[in-house]
């Protein structure tokens, strides 16, 4: 008997939106005691089901036939009184953001306490007392002063343990589980990734999970439901579909996972390096009055590397490292406090005023999030052309060179005249690319730049910056969070931690043989990539079986 | 769906905000035709004082203290109402954007000694403000439109600043000082665009403020002494409130039905400007 069957369930969407169902037709079920992942892109109605299970569907959205069935209930038939006995005590939920998932102006004990309360479950005393039992069993250190602790006063990670202490206070059958790692760093995951694997175990919950990485599904899931626009593709156990997948979707998204193996290295050929950084040093300061020490946060110390023409650097690390502020000092959005960096000969870093801003088409930058990094009242051509314009080329030599670069990223040159949001994410990071590009830049640093996009056009967006960058001898400084991102594009990796470079060196000898304890940590921190791992054994099954039998 | 199109459908979903624009168009059309209508100049006297309305016929309206035609004063103060406030409200902006807008792309000192600045407005009552400079600057339609302009700026270079210290590290703006252009383009053309929607609400209920204040001060006597304005009617016709209600009546009407007419259009541009804030219909 499964804990809750899932049949026939169409959502409709409101007039005008991109199709006319979030979900249609979507039947699956979740057994006792098993993790089923229901894994997707972004847009494919996986968050859909899960909202209706819980039935917290927006307003606008509305099921418009199937069934729920948790036990003998159709939850798509109860009236509000009835949902609130069932949410916390039958169903669970945890959330994708632990920063916003929590009251911040509540205790954590309290915040916890309150499920009971809400259930009229316990009493006082013995409210508190489960509380500070769950705190522990989460494994958070010093439970006695976690309880009455504020979220601010947790990491990402703790605050994310508070939240499955919560969903589990009741004992649910089913937890449902919405990219719950997705915003935390990949050591802090794979942690998380055993809790839930072990809470799961300990207390015979059946748990589904919702998540776009196929590795974290080989990592935890027992079956997998594959979904692609409303519909669902593919179901199987985890092994299975991961190692042999049968539909021709499946295969193309598993072919598109980076593995965790560096590439081959380059024959690159030695010469005098362009961009040569010294010393590079930033500090924070926040805060401070006349009676308060001001709050110093050394962002970036003492970073140096060297780069040449047609390499690409990959500067990777967890959140906090300090990478995203070297990013920024390198392209001088930040002035460093200390430290030199020199570009050819020119002192690059010592630059200011009117001799930066006409120096700085030598250093460009593609920018994390497709949806800021383009202005929403100016069309493709505007974005593109304003730069070069800037800088003394006539516009109708910049409108040329717009449409030629245009097609070089593989958008046509139609887009010209369109605004962003008429795109979608992977075409706009294309556009963030091509802007880049217009300034025929020598080094170009990609901020995150895949890491806002779906895996399918993860990899094609990383083929392109390969591209561009053999194509115009580009310095590539690739900075990202994700170790097999960078194992795809980098021919140099240096990784960072708390602001410093612990580690440096060629790709493969980085991921074959770490020195840093550190980097071997994060290295065993990526999930899905194990020996025994479905996904490894099908990579590896289709490497034997040739490689034009391999999909993708 | 095109733009325009969206935005007109979003405003219309709000019905008081199409009523409100009714309004403001019929009001708009009296004062464009107000010398058609009414082709001698409101100061005349064209019949017996204290002449009650729908008494004669051609003075539906009645007549005031000296048998001037209350609905000749209507039509022309509905062109110095509209006028002032206009006006005015254009002057406010064109004071607190540019100001608001150093403010928030610089920061820092910039920021600092510009916001002190517009708090030193900001602590004046504002309405006392506008008196003591009229007087000083002695009543006129300039020097009205200037003491409003004066007093309405603050809350535009505020709402502008704060537009801007939250847009200035947005990555396309980022992007766009990477790209070697100038400061003033990169307000101008990349952040100011983006801040219109909040700017256009706040100055579509700065109108209807600024057509109370202009009342207010004629109601004061410091009206521009050549132009018939609502306010100065209701002024001049307090004294004999009870004797003659519809003397002060209809003017106060005319000034309730345009400023609420402006603020539910005000409503309509933020409903239909800013859709994610819209609130939800069941």
């Amino acid at each position: 008997m499964a804990v809750v069957r899932v049949s026939d369930l169409t959502v409709a969407l409101p007039q005008g939106a991109d199709r006319p169902f979030a979900v249609e037709e979507v039947s699956l079920s979740v057994e006792p005691g098993e993790v089923l992942c229901v894994v997707g892109e972004s847009g494919s109605g996986k968050s859909v089901t899960a909202n209706a299970i819980m039935g917290l569907l927006p307003d606008e959205v509305r099921p418009q036939q199937g069934r729920i069935e948790l036990g003998e209930r159709d939850l798509l038939r109860l009236q509000a009184a009835e949902w609130q006995a069932l949410r916390g005590r039958e169903v669970a939920m945890i959330f994708q953001e632990p920063m916003t998932a929590l009251n911040p102006l509540m205790r954590i004990g309290a915040q916890i306490a309150e499920v009971f309360e809400a259930h009229g479950a316990l009493g006082r005393s013995a409210r508190r007392a489960k509380a500070l039992a769950l705190i522990e069993e989460v494994g958070l250190p010093d439970p006695s002063k976690v309880i009455g602790a504020y979220p601010f006063e947790l990491s990402g990670g703790q605050r994310q343990r508070v939240m499955i202490a919560m969903a589990l206070a009741l004992e649910p059958k089913l937890l449902i589980a919405d990219e719950p790692t997705t915003a935390l760093d990949v050591t802090t995951q794979a942690q998380i990734l055993e809790l839930i694997r072990q809470l799961q175990r300990r207390h015979g919950m059946a748990v589904l999970f919702i998540t776009h990485d196929f590795g974290v599904v080989a990592e935890i899931g027992d079956r997998v439901v594959v979904m692609r626009q409303g519909r669902v593709v593919e179901e199987g156990s985890v092994r299975t579909v991961l190692s042999q997948p049968r539909q021709a979707y499946t295969q193309h998204l598993i072919a598109a996972v980076p593995p965790l193996s560096p590439r081959p290295a380059r024959g690159l050929a030695e010469e005098a390096p362009l961009m040569t950084v010294s010393g590079l040093s930033k500090t924070f300061r926040s805060g401070g009055g006349l009676f308060s020490k001001a709050r110093e946060v050394k962002a970036v110390q003492a970073l140096s590397f060297q780069i040449g023409r047609g390499e690409t650097l990959g500067i990777v690390g967890e959140s906090g490292s300090g990478k995203s502020t070297a990013g920024r000092c390198i392209v001088r959005l930040l002035d460093p406090d200390s430290g030199r960096i020199r570009l050819q000969d020119e002192d690059w870093g010592a630059k200011s005023g009117t001799a930066l801003r006409q120096a700085r088409k030598r250093v460009q930058m593609v920018f994390q999030d497709p949806y800021a990094s383009l202005n929403p009242r100016r069309k493709v051509l505007s974005i593109l052309t304003e730069g070069p314009i800037a800088n003394g080329v006539p516009a109708a030599q910049a409108g040329a060179r717009a449409a030629e670069l245009l097609d070089l990223v593989g958008l046509d040159a139609a887009a010209l005249d369109r605004f962003p949001h008429e795109f979608s994410g992977g075409q706009r990071q294309r556009i963030g690319i091509a802007r880049a590009l217009v300034m025929d830049p020598e080094v170009l640093v990609a901020d995150e730049a895949v890491s806002a996009l779906d895996v399918s056009v993860q990899a094609q967006v990383l083929d392109l910056l390969a591209d561009i960058r053999d194509r115009f001898r580009l310095a590539l400084i690739f900075i990202t969070h994700d170790l097999c991102v960078a194992a795809q594009i980098c021919d140099r990796i240096a990784v960072m931690r708390h602001g410093e470079i612990v580690e440096a060196g060629p790709t493969e000898e980085v991921f074959t043989r770490p020195a840093h304890s550190y980097t071997r940590a994060l290295l065993a921190a990526v999930p899905g990539w194990g020996p025994e791992s479905p996904l490894t054994l099908g990579r590896a099954a289709a490497a034997r079986s040739g490689p034009e039998a391999s999909p993708g | 769906m095109s733009p325009t199109k969206d935005f007109w459908r979003r405003f219309r979903r709000n019905r008081g905000a199409t009523i409100g624009l009714a309004l403001v168009w019929v009001v708009i059309a009296i004062a464009i035709l107000a010398p058609i209508l009414y082709p001698q100049s409101p100061w005349r006297m064209v019949q017996r004082p204290f002449l009650p309305p729908f008494a004669v016929e051609g003075f539906w309206f009645g007549t005031d203290t000296l048998g001037r035609d209350i609905g000749a004063g209507l039509a022309y103060g509905a062109r110095v109402s509209l006028l002032i406030g206009l006006v005015s409200t254009l002057v406010a902006l064109l004071i607190g954007i540019p100001i608001g807008a150093v403010a928030g792309y610089f920061a820092g000192r910039w920021d600092d000694a510009l916001m002190r600045f517009t708090e030193f407005f900001q602590t004046i009552p504002s309405f006392a403000l506008a008196i003591v400079l009229v007087a000083i600057l002695e009543p006129s339609l300039g020097s009205i439109v200037l003491a409003i302009a004066i007093v309405g700026w603050p809350p535009v270079a505020r709402l502008v600043r704060g537009e801007f210290l939250s847009l200035r590290s947005r990555e396309y703006v980022q992007a766009a000082v990477l790209s070697g252009q100038r400061p003033s383009a990169i307000i101008f053309r990349q952040i100011l665009p983006n801040t219109l929607s909040p700017v256009i609400v706040l100055a579509s209920l700065m109108v209807a403020t600024a057509i109370l204040l202009e009342s207010s001060l004629s109601f004061l006597g410091l009206g521009d002494p050549n132009v018939m304005s609502w306010g100065y009617m209701i002024g001049a016709a307090r004294t004999v409130l009870r004797q003659a209600w519809w003397m002060s009546v209809f003017p106060g009407l005319a000034i309730l039905l345009t400023v609420l007419a402006l603020n539910l259009i005000g409503e309509g541009l933020n409903d239909a400007l800013n859709p994610r804030l819209a609130r939800k219909g069941r």
